[in-house]
């Protein structure tokens, strides 16, 4: 038994099925942190939520993260007329994808496919690359159709290549760094705490259940860590006959 | 109380029936940990049961609604997060279960004369768990839904002359679609669930019909007290009704972790490409079958093509999984249980365990030339410990079975 839990140890896990090789930073993910998830849905709601949808959310949800039905209705109603709608948006598939290539994914559970730690490292890679129709690519997803939609406050970074050599022997142009070329309206630091906080909500968002289910799981486990006491001395009791 | 007992009596055979298969079946008393697995593939077959009846409730079975409505049931549907991670972990954890049971059933020699027929039972309930748990796996209709679906219903299509017609008549359409979803959805709810549970009826009244194997492998009927019990039998209620609740619980703690806290399970359980929606269009880089297939994958990508036809890989597939029903002929050993067989077998059996276990993990590991050569290699194994069977049972060194079972 012991020998078969360890070879099950050693299997590769499966959780993302993003591309190899490339590095991912970790996603700063607080489920109790009101104030990043209330942050991160203002976001969300202001430059995701005019392509991207999030269509089996409802706005109402978010009283989870401790926003009263007012302030949802006051504050982040914009594309829909009542709290308990879904975070649908205008834009047509069939334009979408004219403009962009492919539409842009619904994100309701993007953090479910693509890892927290995708969507973190992401939104903090886009570079400018004239090449690109929309002058933007990203080192996470190669030639990706999204513009960088926040550039306002990250700012331009454009890449410094150096040259490497790689496996088939010749020289290929490698990003060895990336220089501000134009400031945005924050800091590094603060633009990187902002789409921690954007990373944090839409995490949420993947699974507004998780909270309950881990409450809901302690107690389950704590009733059958009993239940088996009383089970144990049970059996106990019934088999001491048993010879 | 009594007076109506008996009016049910000469009615139906209720309190016959009660002695027969609970309070006078008479179970060895030396069982141990491996004989939970049965009464727990039961537990588990009632729970997706329960379970599947409250998803079909919120589930749509259409193309275009399915994905929703599962997302549906994960947020607006009162704890349908539960119930739908309790089903999906459900899904794996029956085939932990079930080849836990198979497992003992190999160690013990529980499918040897005269069980062989609880033993095929077994085997068809296996092949018909492997049907249902792939056409429920379509119906969250997420990309590793639709991809896996692709891939296993192709494999029909290399059946040589009718194998494109074949496929499409599994599919009900050239491509999989809305057709195929139904259809799967028909058989997931209702055909093969009732075909499971005839079957699980059959395993159980063949099993009461002969009576339990234990760990010796000694037939406990051969030496029964003046009562005409057996000695070493025990009363299965209320003996193993104790104790078999004492394994739920334990079965139940590890099922509960999962649920609650690791419902993906690292995304053996549920795959990450799953929260995807289908797109026909759009190829997953690496289409892997759930857990509990990729043994069989592993042998079906291990047999070259011959001919530019892919049928010998699919071909090995199927006999890799009938040939568990030859199993009991295959056996020459004059002993059951593994204690009394000799090194031959245990050998055999150590190597089988590490090929389908082996074969499990390459299942899930894109195909590279070394892992394709390791996969050969132990495909052979697999099907040597079922082949050469017959010689190495025969020729072992075994030790002498004891009259009663021990502690």
């Amino acid at each position: 038994m012991k020998k078969l839990f360890f070879l099950l140890l050693a299997l590769p896990s499966l959780a993302i099925a993003s591309g190899a090789g490339i590095h991912l930073d970790t996603a700063p993910i607080n489920l109790n942190d009101h104030g990043s998830l209330q942050r991160g849905a203002r976001v969300f709601i202001n430059y995701c939520l005019n392509c991207h949808s999030a269509a089996y959310m409802r706005y109402n949800r978010m009283q989870d993260i401790g926003l009263t039905e007012a302030q949802i209705k006051s504050n982040l109603l914009f594309a829909a007329e009542k709290p308990g709608e879904t975070m649908k948006v205008a834009m047509r598939t069939a334009d979408a994808k004219a403009w962009f290539g492919a539409p842009p994914p619904d994100l309701s559970v993007i953090t479910r496919s693509r890892g927290p730690d995708w969507v973190y490292t992401y939104l903090r890679s886009f570079y400018r690359d004239d090449s690109r129709p929309t002058g933007w690519n990203n080192t996470v997803f190669d030639k990706v159709g999204m513009p960088h939609v926040m550039q306002e406050l990250q700012g331009h970074l454009a890449p410094v290549y150096r040259m490497e050599k790689g496996e088939d022997g010749k020289e290929h142009h490698v990003i060895e760094r990336f220089e501000l070329i134009k400031p945005g309206k924050l800091t590094q630091a603060e633009y990187d705490a902002l789409v921690g906080d954007l990373t944090n909500y839409l995490n949420w968002m993947g699974e507004p259940a998780k909270g309950d289910r881990m409450r809901i799981g302690l107690a389950v486990l704590l009733f059958l860590g009993v239940f088996y006491v009383v089970a144990f001395y049970l059996k106990k009791e019934f088999w001491k006959d048993v010879h | 109380m009594q007076k109506l007992l008996n009016w049910v009596d000469e009615r139906f055979p209720l309190t016959s029936s009660y002695k027969a298969h609970l309070s006078e079946y008479f179970a060895p008393k030396n069982f141990n940990f491996w004989y939970f697995f049965g009464s727990l593939a039961l537990l588990m077959l009632v729970v997706q049961i329960v379970t599947g009846i409250f998803l079909t409730m919120h589930y749509k079975p259409d193309a275009a609604l399915a994905f929703a409505s599962v997302e549906y049931i994960m947020r607006d549907v009162d704890y349908g997060w539960l119930i739908r991670y309790i089903h999906s972990t459900g899904a794996s954890m029956f085939f932990v279960v079930v080849y836990l049971h198979m497992f003992r059933g190999l160690i013990y020699g529980s499918y040897r004369q005269p069980r062989e027929l609880i033993w095929i039972f077994g085997v068809i309930i296996y092949l018909v768990l492997m049907g249902e748990a792939f056409m429920g796996y379509l119906l969250p209709w997420g990309q590793m839904s639709y991809w896996g679906a692709q891939v296993i219903i192709n494999l029909f299509s290399a059946v040589p002359f009718i194998g494109g017609a074949l496929s499409e008549w599994i599919r009900g359409d050239y491509v999989i679609g809305d057709a195929t979803l139904n259809r799967f959805f028909a058989f997931h709810v209702i055909a093969l669930p009732l075909v499971l549970l005839g079957l699980v009826a059959a395993h159980l009244v063949a099993l009461h019909e002969v009576g339990s194997n234990n760990p010796d492998g000694v037939e406990i009927k051969k030496l029964k007290g003046a009562d005409g019990h057996p000695l070493d039998g025990i009363p299965f209620h209320p003996y193993y009704t104790v104790k078999d609740i004492l394994g739920v619980v334990v079965f139940l703690i590890v099922f509960a972790a999962i649920v609650f806290f690791a419902p993906e399970m690292g995304g053996y359980f549920l795959e990450a490409n799953n929260f995807i929606p289908a797109d026909s269009l759009k190829t997953p880089e690496h289409i892997a079958p759930v857990w509990y297939f990729t043994p069989y994958y592993a042998i079906l990508r291990a047999i070259p093509p011959i001919f530019g036809s892919q049928f010998p890989g699919v071909a090995a597939m199927g006999v890799a999984v009938l040939i568990f029903f030859a199993l009991p002929w295959l056996d020459k050993s004059p002993v059951k249980s593994i204690r009394y067989r000799g090194p031959k077998f245990k050998i055999a059996l150590t190597l089988f365990v590490i090929a389908f276990i082996g074969l499990g993990i390459l299942g899930v590991l894109p195909a590279t030339p070394l892992y394709t050569l390791i996969s050969q290699i132990l495909s052979g194994v697999y099907f040597a410990f079922f082949l050469l069977m017959p010689w190495y049972t025969k020729n072992d060194t075994t030790k002498p079975v004891p009259e009663r079972v021990t502690q």
